[in-house]
Protein backbone atom coordinates (compact mmCIF):
# COMPACT_ATOMS: atom_id res chain seq x y z
CA UNK A 1 0.00 0.00 0.00
CA UNK A 2 1.26 3.44 -1.08
CA UNK A 3 1.32 6.14 1.56
CA UNK A 4 -0.98 7.98 -0.87
CA UNK A 5 -4.09 5.91 0.77
CA UNK A 6 -2.92 6.59 4.50
CA UNK A 7 -5.35 7.04 7.03
CA UNK A 8 -6.04 10.41 8.66
CA UNK A 9 -3.69 11.14 11.44
CA UNK A 10 -0.59 9.28 9.68
CA UNK A 11 -0.26 11.46 6.48
CA UNK A 12 2.96 13.62 7.45
CA UNK A 13 2.72 15.78 4.00
CA UNK A 14 -0.70 17.45 4.63
CA UNK A 15 -0.72 17.54 8.25
CA UNK A 16 0.04 21.06 7.93
CA UNK A 17 -2.81 22.16 5.83
CA UNK A 18 -4.81 19.79 7.64
CA UNK A 19 -4.75 22.06 10.85
CA UNK A 20 -4.77 25.56 8.57
CA UNK A 21 -7.86 24.41 6.37
CA UNK A 22 -10.78 22.17 5.04
CA UNK A 23 -8.47 20.39 3.32
CA UNK A 24 -9.15 17.18 5.77
CA UNK A 25 -12.90 17.67 4.85
CA UNK A 26 -12.80 17.61 1.28
CA UNK A 27 -10.13 14.83 1.22
CA UNK A 28 -13.50 12.82 2.58
CA UNK A 29 -14.90 13.37 -1.45
CA UNK A 30 -12.13 10.97 -2.96
CA UNK A 31 -13.54 7.40 -3.33
CA UNK A 32 -9.87 6.27 -3.29
CA UNK A 33 -9.35 7.85 0.18
CA UNK A 34 -12.56 7.66 1.76
CA UNK A 35 -12.27 3.54 1.18
CA UNK A 36 -8.99 3.81 3.02
CA UNK A 37 -10.81 5.99 5.77
CA UNK A 38 -13.30 3.04 5.88
CA UNK A 39 -11.11 -0.07 5.72
CA UNK A 40 -9.57 1.85 8.98
CA UNK A 41 -12.71 2.53 11.32
CA UNK A 42 -15.62 0.33 9.64
CA UNK A 43 -13.67 -2.92 11.81
CA UNK A 44 -12.17 -0.42 14.39
CA UNK A 45 -16.09 0.62 15.38
CA UNK A 46 -17.38 -2.69 14.96
CA UNK A 47 -15.24 -4.06 17.65
CA UNK A 48 -16.36 -0.75 19.89
CA UNK A 49 -19.88 -1.71 18.83
CA UNK A 50 -19.34 -5.16 20.20
CA UNK A 51 -18.12 -4.12 23.46
CA UNK A 52 -20.67 -1.42 24.03
CA UNK A 53 -23.79 -2.93 23.19
CA UNK A 54 -22.00 -5.81 25.36
CA UNK A 55 -22.09 -3.36 28.32
CA UNK A 56 -25.30 -1.41 27.60
CA UNK A 57 -27.51 -4.90 27.12
CA UNK A 58 -25.64 -6.43 30.43
CA UNK A 59 -26.58 -3.30 32.07
CA UNK A 60 -29.99 -3.25 30.71
CA UNK A 61 -31.04 -6.63 31.82
CA UNK A 62 -29.24 -7.47 35.20
CA UNK A 63 -28.35 -4.03 36.46
CA UNK A 64 -31.41 -1.70 35.67
CA UNK A 65 -34.51 -2.37 38.14
CA UNK A 66 -37.76 -3.89 36.98
CA UNK A 67 -40.35 -1.48 35.75
CA UNK A 68 -43.15 -0.70 38.51
CA UNK A 69 -46.30 -1.55 35.83
CA UNK A 70 -44.89 -3.64 33.36
CA UNK A 71 -42.16 -5.53 35.01
CA UNK A 72 -38.94 -7.03 33.18
CA UNK A 73 -40.83 -6.79 30.18
CA UNK A 74 -39.92 -3.48 29.51
CA UNK A 75 -36.88 -4.58 29.35
CA UNK A 76 -36.53 -4.88 24.64
CA UNK A 77 -36.88 -0.82 25.37
CA UNK A 78 -32.93 -1.40 25.28
CA UNK A 79 -33.58 -2.76 22.00
CA UNK A 80 -36.38 -0.89 20.45
CA UNK A 81 -35.61 2.63 21.32
CA UNK A 82 -32.09 2.37 19.70
CA UNK A 83 -33.26 0.87 16.87
CA UNK A 84 -36.51 3.57 16.42
CA UNK A 85 -34.10 6.41 17.02
CA UNK A 86 -31.35 4.76 14.24
CA UNK A 87 -34.64 4.06 12.16
CA UNK A 88 -34.89 8.04 12.13
CA UNK A 89 -31.27 9.69 12.33
CA UNK A 90 -30.00 6.80 9.23
CA UNK A 91 -32.96 8.57 7.22
CA UNK A 92 -31.97 11.81 7.94
CA UNK A 93 -28.44 10.96 7.09
CA UNK A 94 -29.26 9.12 4.03
CA UNK A 95 -31.32 12.63 2.49
CA UNK A 96 -28.39 14.73 4.07
CA UNK A 97 -26.18 12.90 1.90
CA UNK A 98 -27.87 12.69 -0.60
CA UNK A 99 -28.79 16.44 -0.80
CA UNK A 100 -24.43 17.42 -0.69
CA UNK A 101 -24.25 14.55 -3.95
CA UNK A 102 -27.35 16.66 -5.95
CA UNK A 103 -25.47 19.77 -5.23
CA UNK A 104 -21.57 19.26 -5.40
CA UNK A 105 -21.81 16.11 -7.33
CA UNK A 106 -20.05 14.36 -4.76
CA UNK A 107 -19.83 10.50 -6.01
CA UNK A 108 -18.76 9.39 -2.29
CA UNK A 109 -21.93 11.28 -0.93
CA UNK A 110 -24.31 9.13 -3.39
CA UNK A 111 -22.19 5.82 -2.04
CA UNK A 112 -23.19 6.66 0.95
CA UNK A 113 -27.05 7.49 0.88
CA UNK A 114 -27.14 4.56 -1.30
CA UNK A 115 -25.29 2.29 1.73
CA UNK A 116 -27.48 3.98 4.22
CA UNK A 117 -30.98 2.78 2.89
CA UNK A 118 -31.18 -0.91 3.83
CA UNK A 119 -29.45 -0.33 6.75
CA UNK A 120 -32.55 1.62 8.08
CA UNK A 121 -34.75 -0.42 6.51
CA UNK A 122 -33.89 -2.99 9.29
CA UNK A 123 -33.57 -0.57 11.64
CA UNK A 124 -37.22 0.24 11.20
CA UNK A 125 -38.23 -3.51 10.64
CA UNK A 126 -36.66 -4.18 14.08
CA UNK A 127 -38.37 -1.21 16.07
CA UNK A 128 -41.85 -2.17 14.41
CA UNK A 129 -41.24 -6.06 15.60
CA UNK A 130 -39.63 -5.29 18.95
CA UNK A 131 -42.52 -2.85 19.53
CA UNK A 132 -45.50 -5.04 18.36
CA UNK A 133 -43.52 -8.13 20.68
CA UNK A 134 -43.80 -5.80 23.63
CA UNK A 135 -46.97 -4.65 22.70
CA UNK A 136 -48.44 -7.85 23.60
CA UNK A 137 -47.74 -8.36 26.86
CA UNK A 138 -48.52 -4.50 27.70
CA UNK A 139 -51.22 -3.01 24.69
CA UNK A 140 -52.42 -6.09 24.71
CA UNK A 141 -52.24 -6.06 20.85
CA UNK A 142 -49.06 -6.84 18.57
CA UNK A 143 -50.62 -4.00 16.37
CA UNK A 144 -52.77 -0.85 16.66
CA UNK A 145 -53.07 1.68 13.95
CA UNK A 146 -52.18 4.84 16.46
CA UNK A 147 -50.29 8.03 14.45
CA UNK A 148 -46.43 6.14 15.89
CA UNK A 149 -46.71 3.30 14.69
CA UNK A 150 -48.28 3.84 11.09
CA UNK A 151 -45.82 6.61 10.37
CA UNK A 152 -43.05 4.36 11.68
CA UNK A 153 -44.44 2.07 8.65
CA UNK A 154 -44.59 4.56 6.40
CA UNK A 155 -40.98 5.38 7.21
CA UNK A 156 -40.23 1.50 6.40
CA UNK A 157 -41.84 1.41 2.81
CA UNK A 158 -40.12 4.95 1.58
CA UNK A 159 -37.06 3.15 2.77
CA UNK A 160 -38.19 0.23 -0.08
CA UNK A 161 -39.34 2.51 -1.99
CA UNK A 162 -36.12 4.29 -2.00
CA UNK A 163 -33.94 0.93 -2.73
CA UNK A 164 -36.61 -0.29 -5.22
CA UNK A 165 -35.74 2.89 -7.50
CA UNK A 166 -32.41 3.15 -7.27
CA UNK A 167 -32.46 -0.79 -8.31
CA UNK A 168 -34.29 0.16 -11.23
CA UNK A 169 -33.02 2.66 -13.20
CA UNK A 170 -29.74 0.71 -14.92
CA UNK A 171 -27.88 4.38 -15.11
CA UNK A 172 -25.97 4.58 -11.65
CA UNK A 173 -25.27 8.22 -12.16
CA UNK A 174 -28.73 8.90 -12.87
CA UNK A 175 -30.02 6.36 -10.16
CA UNK A 176 -28.22 7.65 -7.34
CA UNK A 177 -30.18 11.46 -8.53
CA UNK A 178 -33.48 10.34 -8.73
CA UNK A 179 -33.37 7.83 -5.48
CA UNK A 180 -31.89 11.53 -4.10
CA UNK A 181 -34.52 13.44 -4.54
CA UNK A 182 -37.36 10.58 -3.43
CA UNK A 183 -35.19 10.70 -0.18
CA UNK A 184 -35.77 14.45 0.22
CA UNK A 185 -39.15 14.33 -0.79
CA UNK A 186 -39.88 11.90 2.17
CA UNK A 187 -37.78 13.97 4.69
CA UNK A 188 -41.08 15.63 5.41
CA UNK A 189 -41.86 12.14 6.99
CA UNK A 190 -39.06 12.32 9.74
CA UNK A 191 -40.74 15.32 12.10
CA UNK A 192 -44.44 13.80 11.62
CA UNK A 193 -43.08 10.33 13.01
CA UNK A 194 -41.12 12.43 15.93
CA UNK A 195 -43.84 14.56 16.86
CA UNK A 196 -46.78 11.85 16.05
CA UNK A 197 -46.93 10.97 20.23
CA UNK A 198 -47.29 14.60 20.87
CA UNK A 199 -49.77 15.71 17.94
CA UNK A 200 -52.04 12.71 18.40
CA UNK A 201 -53.54 10.92 21.35
CA UNK A 202 -52.22 7.90 20.47
CA UNK A 203 -51.52 4.73 22.42
CA UNK A 204 -48.14 4.77 21.94
CA UNK A 205 -46.28 6.47 24.61
CA UNK A 206 -44.97 10.20 24.75
CA UNK A 207 -41.16 11.24 24.62
CA UNK A 208 -39.50 10.04 28.35
CA UNK A 209 -36.33 11.27 27.48
CA UNK A 210 -36.19 14.70 25.21
CA UNK A 211 -38.39 16.68 27.34
CA UNK A 212 -38.15 20.65 28.36
CA UNK A 213 -38.11 19.32 32.09
CA UNK A 214 -35.59 16.54 31.62
CA UNK A 215 -35.98 13.21 31.42
CA UNK A 216 -38.56 11.79 33.18
CA UNK A 217 -37.66 7.90 33.14
CA UNK A 218 -35.34 7.02 36.23
CA UNK A 219 -31.19 7.68 35.75
CA UNK A 220 -30.82 3.69 36.75
CA UNK A 221 -32.98 3.26 33.35
CA UNK A 222 -31.68 5.95 31.18
CA UNK A 223 -27.93 5.53 31.86
CA UNK A 224 -27.94 1.60 30.07
CA UNK A 225 -30.24 2.75 27.37
CA UNK A 226 -27.80 5.28 26.59
CA UNK A 227 -25.19 2.87 26.29
CA UNK A 228 -27.43 0.72 24.25
CA UNK A 229 -28.11 3.57 21.99
CA UNK A 230 -24.22 4.48 21.97
CA UNK A 231 -23.42 0.93 21.12
CA UNK A 232 -25.93 0.85 17.99
CA UNK A 233 -24.33 3.73 16.88
CA UNK A 234 -21.34 2.08 16.59
CA UNK A 235 -22.92 -0.37 15.22
CA UNK A 236 -24.57 1.33 12.51
CA UNK A 237 -21.12 3.26 11.92
CA UNK A 238 -19.74 0.15 11.33
CA UNK A 239 -21.69 -1.61 9.13
CA UNK A 240 -22.59 1.91 7.09
CA UNK A 241 -18.62 1.79 6.23
CA UNK A 242 -17.99 -1.38 5.33
CA UNK A 243 -21.48 -1.22 2.62
CA UNK A 244 -19.80 1.77 1.29
CA UNK A 245 -16.65 -0.05 0.82
CA UNK A 246 -18.65 -2.40 -1.26
CA UNK A 247 -20.32 0.18 -2.99
CA UNK A 248 -16.92 2.68 -3.69
CA UNK A 249 -15.30 -0.66 -4.87
CA UNK A 250 -18.30 -1.41 -7.58
CA UNK A 251 -18.92 2.33 -8.39
CA UNK A 252 -14.92 2.13 -9.06
CA UNK A 253 -14.03 -0.91 -10.70
CA UNK A 254 -12.66 0.69 -13.85
CA UNK A 255 -10.18 2.66 -11.61
CA UNK A 256 -6.18 2.02 -11.01
CA UNK A 257 -6.56 2.41 -7.05
CA UNK A 258 -9.18 -0.39 -7.08
CA UNK A 259 -7.31 -2.46 -9.58
CA UNK A 260 -4.33 -2.16 -7.33
CA UNK A 261 -6.49 -3.84 -4.36
CA UNK A 262 -8.07 -6.60 -5.99
CA UNK A 263 -4.92 -7.50 -7.87
CA UNK A 264 -3.18 -7.08 -4.11
CA UNK B 1 -46.24 30.37 -21.18
CA UNK B 2 -48.36 28.14 -18.34
CA UNK B 3 -51.40 28.50 -20.09
CA UNK B 4 -50.02 27.88 -23.48
CA UNK B 5 -49.01 24.48 -22.09
CA UNK B 6 -52.21 23.68 -20.08
CA UNK B 7 -54.32 24.55 -23.42
CA UNK B 8 -52.06 22.61 -25.24
CA UNK B 9 -52.42 19.67 -22.82
CA UNK B 10 -56.01 19.81 -23.25
CA UNK B 11 -56.40 19.80 -26.87
CA UNK B 12 -54.40 16.94 -26.91
CA UNK B 13 -56.73 15.04 -24.33
CA UNK B 14 -59.86 16.34 -26.46
CA UNK B 15 -58.14 14.48 -29.24
CA UNK B 16 -58.12 11.30 -27.22
CA UNK B 17 -60.54 11.10 -25.01
CA UNK B 18 -60.83 7.42 -24.04
CA UNK B 19 -57.54 7.90 -22.50
CA UNK B 20 -58.42 10.10 -20.51
CA UNK B 21 -62.01 8.59 -19.60
CA UNK B 22 -60.18 5.03 -18.23
CA UNK B 23 -59.40 6.24 -15.14
CA UNK B 24 -63.59 7.36 -14.32
CA UNK B 25 -64.12 4.49 -15.36
CA UNK B 26 -61.58 2.32 -13.36
CA UNK B 27 -63.15 4.90 -10.01
CA UNK B 28 -66.31 3.84 -10.98
CA UNK B 29 -65.72 -0.05 -11.60
CA UNK B 30 -63.57 -0.26 -8.14
CA UNK B 31 -65.88 1.71 -6.03
CA UNK B 32 -68.46 -0.62 -7.56
CA UNK B 33 -66.59 -4.22 -6.51
CA UNK B 34 -66.75 -3.01 -2.60
CA UNK B 35 -70.16 -3.09 -2.04
CA UNK B 36 -70.38 -6.21 -4.00
CA UNK B 37 -67.54 -7.76 -2.08
CA UNK B 38 -68.13 -6.75 1.38
CA UNK B 39 -71.83 -6.67 1.98
CA UNK B 40 -74.61 -4.22 0.86
CA UNK B 41 -75.83 -3.40 3.51
CA UNK B 42 -76.46 0.44 3.69
CA UNK B 43 -75.12 1.06 7.23
CA UNK B 44 -72.11 -0.69 6.92
CA UNK B 45 -71.68 0.96 3.50
CA UNK B 46 -71.84 4.60 4.88
CA UNK B 47 -69.53 3.49 7.47
CA UNK B 48 -67.05 2.23 4.95
CA UNK B 49 -67.86 4.90 2.13
CA UNK B 50 -64.80 7.54 2.91
CA UNK B 51 -62.46 4.59 2.50
CA UNK B 52 -64.32 2.79 -0.61
CA UNK B 53 -64.04 6.62 -1.84
CA UNK B 54 -60.58 7.85 -1.35
CA UNK B 55 -58.54 4.81 -2.10
CA UNK B 56 -60.44 4.34 -5.20
CA UNK B 57 -59.84 8.01 -6.20
CA UNK B 58 -56.09 7.46 -4.99
CA UNK B 59 -55.85 4.39 -7.38
CA UNK B 60 -57.65 6.48 -10.11
CA UNK B 61 -54.95 8.98 -10.18
CA UNK B 62 -51.90 6.43 -9.72
CA UNK B 63 -53.08 4.95 -12.69
CA UNK B 64 -53.21 8.15 -14.51
CA UNK B 65 -49.44 9.65 -13.34
CA UNK B 66 -47.63 7.11 -15.37
CA UNK B 67 -47.99 8.65 -18.47
CA UNK B 68 -48.09 12.04 -17.14
CA UNK B 69 -44.75 12.73 -18.89
CA UNK B 70 -44.10 9.38 -20.54
CA UNK B 71 -44.91 10.73 -23.89
CA UNK B 72 -43.29 13.90 -23.76
CA UNK B 73 -40.43 12.92 -22.58
CA UNK B 74 -40.01 9.68 -25.40
CA UNK B 75 -40.89 11.92 -28.58
CA UNK B 76 -38.44 14.59 -27.24
CA UNK B 77 -40.97 17.27 -26.39
CA UNK B 78 -39.81 17.27 -23.26
CA UNK B 79 -36.69 18.53 -24.50
CA UNK B 80 -37.77 21.18 -26.49
CA UNK B 81 -39.65 22.12 -23.80
CA UNK B 82 -36.73 22.71 -21.72
CA UNK B 83 -35.27 25.17 -24.24
CA UNK B 84 -37.88 27.50 -24.66
CA UNK B 85 -39.81 27.59 -21.28
CA UNK B 86 -38.07 29.89 -18.97
CA UNK B 87 -37.61 26.65 -15.97
CA UNK B 88 -38.75 23.46 -15.90
CA UNK B 89 -41.15 24.68 -12.61
CA UNK B 90 -43.30 26.17 -15.27
CA UNK B 91 -43.58 23.22 -17.49
CA UNK B 92 -43.71 20.84 -14.12
CA UNK B 93 -46.79 22.71 -12.61
CA UNK B 94 -48.47 23.00 -16.01
CA UNK B 95 -48.33 19.43 -16.52
CA UNK B 96 -49.89 18.88 -13.05
CA UNK B 97 -52.66 21.14 -13.46
CA UNK B 98 -53.77 19.69 -16.70
CA UNK B 99 -53.68 15.96 -14.69
CA UNK B 100 -56.10 17.03 -12.27
CA UNK B 101 -58.00 18.91 -14.70
CA UNK B 102 -58.59 15.78 -16.46
CA UNK B 103 -58.65 13.32 -13.15
CA UNK B 104 -59.33 15.15 -9.71
CA UNK B 105 -61.96 17.51 -11.18
CA UNK B 106 -64.08 14.42 -12.81
CA UNK B 107 -63.69 12.25 -10.07
CA UNK B 108 -65.15 15.02 -7.70
CA UNK B 109 -67.71 15.10 -9.78
CA UNK B 110 -68.50 11.48 -10.35
CA UNK B 111 -68.04 11.17 -6.79
CA UNK B 112 -71.12 12.18 -6.19
CA UNK B 113 -73.29 9.61 -7.39
CA UNK B 114 -71.11 7.21 -6.35
CA UNK B 115 -71.54 8.70 -2.58
CA UNK B 116 -74.87 8.39 -3.43
CA UNK B 117 -74.98 4.70 -4.18
CA UNK B 118 -73.14 3.92 -1.15
CA UNK B 119 -75.75 5.78 1.10
CA UNK B 120 -74.04 9.11 2.46
CA UNK B 121 -76.72 11.53 3.38
CA UNK B 122 -76.89 14.66 1.12
CA UNK B 123 -75.68 16.87 3.92
CA UNK B 124 -72.32 15.03 3.68
CA UNK B 125 -72.22 16.20 0.47
CA UNK B 126 -70.07 19.11 1.73
CA UNK B 127 -67.65 17.51 3.28
CA UNK B 128 -66.62 15.07 0.57
CA UNK B 129 -66.61 17.80 -1.97
CA UNK B 130 -64.10 19.94 0.02
CA UNK B 131 -61.91 17.12 0.84
CA UNK B 132 -61.76 15.77 -2.89
CA UNK B 133 -61.07 19.06 -4.31
CA UNK B 134 -58.36 19.97 -1.88
CA UNK B 135 -57.13 16.36 -1.64
CA UNK B 136 -57.20 15.27 -5.17
CA UNK B 137 -54.98 18.31 -6.17
CA UNK B 138 -52.12 16.93 -3.75
CA UNK B 139 -52.40 13.89 -5.49
CA UNK B 140 -51.47 15.06 -8.76
CA UNK B 141 -48.61 17.16 -7.22
CA UNK B 142 -47.05 14.57 -5.25
CA UNK B 143 -47.58 11.79 -7.72
CA UNK B 144 -46.20 14.14 -10.52
CA UNK B 145 -42.64 13.49 -8.45
CA UNK B 146 -42.80 10.12 -8.71
CA UNK B 147 -43.86 9.87 -12.31
CA UNK B 148 -40.96 12.69 -13.15
CA UNK B 149 -38.47 10.18 -11.68
CA UNK B 150 -39.36 6.88 -13.13
CA UNK B 151 -39.99 8.61 -16.34
CA UNK B 152 -37.14 6.92 -18.32
CA UNK B 153 -38.35 3.48 -17.34
CA UNK B 154 -40.34 1.30 -19.60
CA UNK B 155 -42.16 -0.79 -17.02
CA UNK B 156 -42.53 1.75 -14.27
CA UNK B 157 -46.09 1.28 -13.17
CA UNK B 158 -45.50 -0.79 -10.25
CA UNK B 159 -42.52 1.49 -9.38
CA UNK B 160 -44.71 4.44 -9.60
CA UNK B 161 -47.14 2.82 -7.15
CA UNK B 162 -44.31 1.53 -4.67
CA UNK B 163 -42.58 5.03 -4.24
CA UNK B 164 -45.96 7.11 -4.65
CA UNK B 165 -48.33 5.27 -2.16
CA UNK B 166 -46.46 5.85 1.02
CA UNK B 167 -46.74 9.41 0.21
CA UNK B 168 -50.16 9.38 -0.07
CA UNK B 169 -51.04 8.41 3.35
CA UNK B 170 -51.30 11.60 5.25
CA UNK B 171 -54.01 12.66 1.95
CA UNK B 172 -55.74 9.45 2.40
CA UNK B 173 -55.82 9.29 6.21
CA UNK B 174 -56.64 13.60 6.10
CA UNK B 175 -59.03 13.07 3.55
CA UNK B 176 -61.06 9.67 4.42
CA UNK B 177 -61.54 11.38 7.95
CA UNK B 178 -62.80 14.45 6.59
CA UNK B 179 -66.09 12.32 5.68
CA UNK B 180 -66.35 10.63 8.31
CA UNK B 181 -65.45 13.36 11.04
CA UNK B 182 -68.91 14.67 9.52
CA UNK B 183 -70.92 11.34 9.27
CA UNK B 184 -70.18 11.02 12.69
CA UNK B 185 -71.60 14.40 13.14
CA UNK B 186 -68.38 15.73 13.98
CA UNK B 187 -67.10 19.04 12.67
CA UNK B 188 -65.04 18.52 9.76
CA UNK B 189 -62.63 22.07 9.77
CA UNK B 190 -59.84 20.52 11.69
CA UNK B 191 -59.34 18.26 8.80
CA UNK B 192 -59.83 20.31 5.85
CA UNK B 193 -57.34 22.61 7.26
CA UNK B 194 -55.03 19.85 7.60
CA UNK B 195 -55.71 19.38 3.96
CA UNK B 196 -55.50 22.96 3.01
CA UNK B 197 -51.80 22.85 4.66
CA UNK B 198 -50.77 19.86 2.92
CA UNK B 199 -52.12 21.33 -0.50
CA UNK B 200 -50.18 24.72 -0.06
CA UNK B 201 -47.10 23.04 0.87
CA UNK B 202 -47.81 20.42 -2.12
CA UNK B 203 -47.71 23.49 -4.52
CA UNK B 204 -44.90 25.40 -3.49
CA UNK B 205 -42.73 22.15 -3.50
CA UNK B 206 -44.11 19.80 -5.27
CA UNK B 207 -43.09 21.29 -9.24
CA UNK B 208 -40.14 22.01 -7.38
CA UNK B 209 -39.17 18.27 -7.14
CA UNK B 210 -40.27 17.34 -10.29
CA UNK B 211 -38.62 19.87 -12.16
CA UNK B 212 -35.56 18.64 -10.52
CA UNK B 213 -36.63 14.77 -11.58
CA UNK B 214 -37.15 15.85 -14.95
CA UNK B 215 -33.88 17.60 -15.23
CA UNK B 216 -32.07 14.41 -13.76
CA UNK B 217 -33.89 11.99 -16.33
CA UNK B 218 -33.32 14.52 -19.28
CA UNK B 219 -29.69 14.71 -19.27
Amino acid sequence: MTSQYAPPGNHPSSRKQTRRSWVWFHRFGSPSYFYQFASVWGPRSGWGAVLVMAIGFYMGLFVAPPDYQMGDSYRIIYIHVPAAWMSLSVYVLMAATAAVGLVWKIKVSFCISRACAPIGAAFAFCALVTGSLWGRPTWGTYWIWDARLTSELILLFLYFGYMALDKAIPDRRIASQAAGVLSLVGLINIPIIHYSVEWWNTLHQGSTIFRMDGPSIDSRMLVPLLVAVAGTNLYFISVLLNRVRCELLHSERRTQWVREIVNG
Amino acid sequence: MLITIIKRDLKCVSHNLSDAVQPIGFFIIAATLFPLAVAPDPKLLQNIAPGIIWVSALLATLLALDALFKEDFVDGTMDQMTIVADSLYVVAFARIVSHWLVSGLPLTVICLIIAMMLHIPVHSMDALITSLLLGTPILSMVGSIGAALTVGQRYSGMLLTLITLPLYIPVLIFGASCISADLAGLGWAAEAYFLSAMLVLSITLAPFATAAALRINLN
